[in-house]
């Protein structure tokens, strides 16, 4: 099932349905059409494919009596409801898909996107997109970029498509990168890891842990724009739907 | 006086700590009042009726706090968010721990001596945390309101119950976590539940009985006065609108109120209207929510009051602690000084009420200026766009500090930190969530951590950051700002030697010079600060305390 995740890079799912200019519409496609397939996991069996299966209730509308806002809808899925729908407990990746899917589920029309491939994104993020020179996924690759081997867990799908045409816009603020020079004239370069009023703890470009005391600092500068390159133009956007496939399997351990 | 005598004073208060530790007195109300003269004692929420978190003791000085040492540490068993501010009284401490637990300690050494337990009714409703923040005292009685909403009585040489009377049900969504305030024969609290549609109060009961002696509702009911400010809904309205909005109206109390005995008025801060967010289905000002009102103390009559935020959209509860300030700017007129959660600072004449200062203490964009009479002129800002200072506000609950010696009103604040709110239609039911909507921080990426974290700080400065700034009550104006890379939710105290105390997200404890805001002494303590600091004395030795994560720690300086 994992293996039949998206790529709707260039479009949206609500654009190709002519329906909602994609420019009002608040979900990214690569959400809604990822939240097609937990939809297809975890609720069809109950809601069935039109959402339409359980008496009274139709997923369809996109509206719900008791969630007028996504906090209320995602609520209501983690505690389930008394009328005997169980809790689900979906991790940050699925809930953003789920919602998005539920609030377009009427508008989705599952033949405007096309599968990415898993295996293939695999061979890219090793390969060509040399992902691994600055990021982990599990046991390979370096330790100076932020770890991916849970990303499709903690990431929504559209922020991670967006993560890779556009990184600084998907970049969180902890992961800025930062320059600091000690009173010694020790330069560092590397990504922060925590900080507080007093201290500042880094991984550096050589893949090493500092601590510091910002009273021993020189110079300490927060950079704004992330270090990653985009893959704008420098993927087809069959291969980013692969490498955005192959994210979304990265689920921890 | 003090300040230029310290030797002389500290030989007084020396020998009235040794004899009211031998004498064990009852306290009294005529001791509540004169809180200040007994700095050896910490005897109410905020350590004295004008609520000042100011401790008079002085032998913790600018030149010697470097040398404080760990005495003793308090460990409760209980997980989660520790608010509690102890009392102290002639050598005994007693605290409150969750879930509603009362323990009594020898403030010298930490040593328990009982430990009452009470457990809340299992269908309780809190928006925000199983929290209580203290107790109050009274004779040989201990007072505490519960999560679910009782006020039990209790003794304090044994840690028995003597009466417990229900304030509220925890059906309709109510709950008591502040805690209680003695005046004169009377123990008064208000009821928790702002998220949950109540309808507030602020309540007063007989110290010896428990019987209810007065209730002041904080929503009033049709053709009270106030009741105007709960409209009609337009007739053709095209959005949900409540024809009985004020029966879910809000106005919760979750912070203890101040008292001036010469005037013989309570003053409390009332919480959010309720729903929250979606001020279409309840049209008008809403009062008195997001307010202060001042009650006579023997009869719960509204003498004045001052709604901070008109029909509020922001979540901008104004429970924050009501301080009494004398001699405002050099005049005869005392005030009370407020630092809102809307990023007002205010002072208020406490006879009339009367509107004298607003200002800005940290960025606000909901709001432009002030009419004559403290009307705020509202901005709301566009769909999508963030609102100035966020839904946490531009402080809280967080007790601030005011020093009779540097006449200087001190207050942990968020800056440069904004919400974007999200209204929508909450029909209500009883007992659940009336929120009307949500908000989310205001960051550059969605998804983005929220308030919950630690100990690794990935809020950072793309969402705010946390502070303390003194301002000169007089006019509002910042005179020294401190400032943290993360939040604080900590209280502030203030000492009769200058100094300030107080903590914050990141775990540290820190002295400031109160004067000048330089920092003169840290220590890391490991878990965010929830809580306001306390000083008190036993023997000759000054303390100070300080809950962080779930330890409670005592300093004082070496003998």
């Amino acid at each position: 099932m994992r293996g039949m995740v998206v790529w709707t890079i260039g479009l949206t799912v609500a654009s190709a349905q002519g329906t909602v200019p994609p420019h009002d519409n608040p979900y990214a496609g690569a959400d809604i059409a990822y939240g097609a397939t937990v939809y297809a996991a975890k609720c069809v069996t109950c809601h069935g494919a039109q959402g339409d299966a359980i008496g009274g209730v139709n997923l369809r509308s996109g509206t719900f009596r008791n969630a007028v806002i996504d906090r209320d809808l995602e609520r209501f899925i983690r505690n389930g409801s008394p009328a005997g729908m169980p809790p689900f407990a979906l991790n940050a990746t699925d809930m953003a898909g789920i919602l998005a899917y539920l609030r377009n589920m009427n508008a989705f029309d599952p033949a405007t996107v096309k599968a990415g491939d898993e295996t293939r994104g695999r061979a890219i993020v090793l390969g060509k997109g040399a992902c691994t020179g600055c990021h982990r996924i599990d046991l390979d690759g370096s330790l100076v970029g932020p770890n991916l081997s849970d990303i499709g867990a903690a990431r929504s799908a559209g922020s991670i498509q967006r993560s890779l045409l556009d990184p600084t816009s998907q970049m969180m603020p902890i992961n800025r990168p930062v320059r600091v020079v000690t009173k010694d004239g020790t330069i560092i370069n590397g990504r922060r890891l925590n900080e507080d009023t007093f201290t500042l703890q880094i991984i550096d470009d050589h893949e090493r842990l500092h601590s510091l005391v910002k009273a021993d600092l020189r110079e300490f500068t927060i950079a704004k724009t992330s270090p990653m390159p985009s893959y704008k133009g420098k993927l087809s956007d069959e291969e980013l739907g692969d490498v955005l496939a192959y994210l979304l399997s990265l689920k921890g351990r | 006086m003090i300040g230029r005598r310290p030797g002389l004073a500290w030989c007084v208060v020396s020998v009235i700590g040794v004899l009211s530790l031998r004498v064990h007195g009852q306290v009294t109300s005529d001791r509540l009042a004169a809180a200040p003269s007994e700095p050896q004692n910490w005897l109410t929420y905020s350590g004295n009726y004008s609520s000042t978190r100011y401790s008079p003791l002085n032998q913790i000085t600018p030149a010697n706090v470097k040398n404080l040492k760990l005495q003793w540490v308090y460990q409760s068993p209980v997980a989660g968010n520790w608010q509690t501010t102890p009392l102290v009284v002639d050598g005994m401490m007693y605290i409150t721990q969750r879930l509603n637990d009362v323990v009594a300690l020898d403030a010298a050494t930490g040593r328990a001596f009982w430990i009452y337990r009470y457990t809340p009714a299992q269908d309780r409703v809190v928006c925000c945390g199983a929290n209580n923040r203290g107790l109050a005292i009274l004779g040989d009685t201990l007072f505490m309101g519960t999560l679910d909403a009782q006020l039990i009585a209790i003794d304090r040489r044994t840690g028995r119950v003597i009466w417990k009377t229900e304030v509220a049900t925890t059906k309709s969504g109510y709950s008591i976590t502040h805690a209680p305030l003695v005046v004169k024969n009377k123990v008064i609290v208000g009821v928790g539940g702002g998220e949950y549609g109540i309808r507030g109060f602020i309540a007063a009961y007989d110290v010896t009985t428990g019987r209810e002696a007065w209730r002041f509702y904080t929503i009033p009911a049709p053709g009270e006065p106030g009741s105007e400010t709960w409209e009609r809904c337009p007739p053709e309205s095209k959005s949900f609108c409540d024809p009985e909005a004020w029966k879910r109206g809000g106005g919760s109390i979750w912070m203890t109120g101040s008292y001036d005995p010469r005037l013989n008025l309570t003053y409390w801060g009332t919480g959010n209207v309720g729903p929250d967010y979606n001020g279409v289905q309840r049209p008008g000002d809403n009062l008195y929510t997001a307010s202060v009102v001042a009650l006579d103390a023997d009869t719960g009559k509204l003498k004045w009051h001052y709604q901070f935020t008109p029909h509020d959209v922001y979540d901008y509860d104004s429970v924050q602690v009501p301080v009494l300030v004398d001699n405002w700017a050099g005049s005869r007129v005392n005030v009370v000084a407020w630092a809102n959660r809307n990023g007002n600072f205010y002072a208020l004449d406490r006879e009339t009420g009367k509107f004298l200062l607003g200002k800005p203490f940290v960025k606000v964009n909901w709001m432009s200026e002030f009419d004559e009479h403290g009307r705020p002129k509202q901005t709301p800002q566009p769909e999508g766009q963030p609102t100035y200072p966020g839904n946490q506000g531009g402080t809280n609950w967080y007790s601030p500090s005011f020093s009779q010696r540097t006449r200087l009103f001190y207050v942990s604040a968020w800056e440069d930190y904004a919400s974007i709110y999200l209204p929508a239609t909450s029909q209500h039911k009883e007992g659940t969530m009336f929120e009307g909507g949500g908000q989310r921080n205001n960051s550059p990426v969605p998804g983005a951590p929220g308030l919950g974290r630690s100990p690794i700080n990935t809020w950072t400065e793309a969402a705010g950051h946390g502070a303390v700034i003194a301002l000169d009550p007089a006019t509002g104006r910042e005179k020294w700002k401190y400032t943290m890379t993360d939040v604080t939710d900590s209280g502030i105290l203030t000492t009769g030697s200058d100094l300030l105390f107080t903590g914050g997200r990141e775990g540290y404890f820190q002295a400031l010079d109160a004067r000048t805001g330089s920092l003169l002494w840290k220590t890391n303590l490991g878990a965010a600060i929830n809580s306001g600091p306390i000083s008190y004395r036993v023997g000759n030795r000054q303390y100070v305390s300080i809950v962080s994560g779930l330890s409670l720690f005592v300093f004082a300086l070496d003998e």
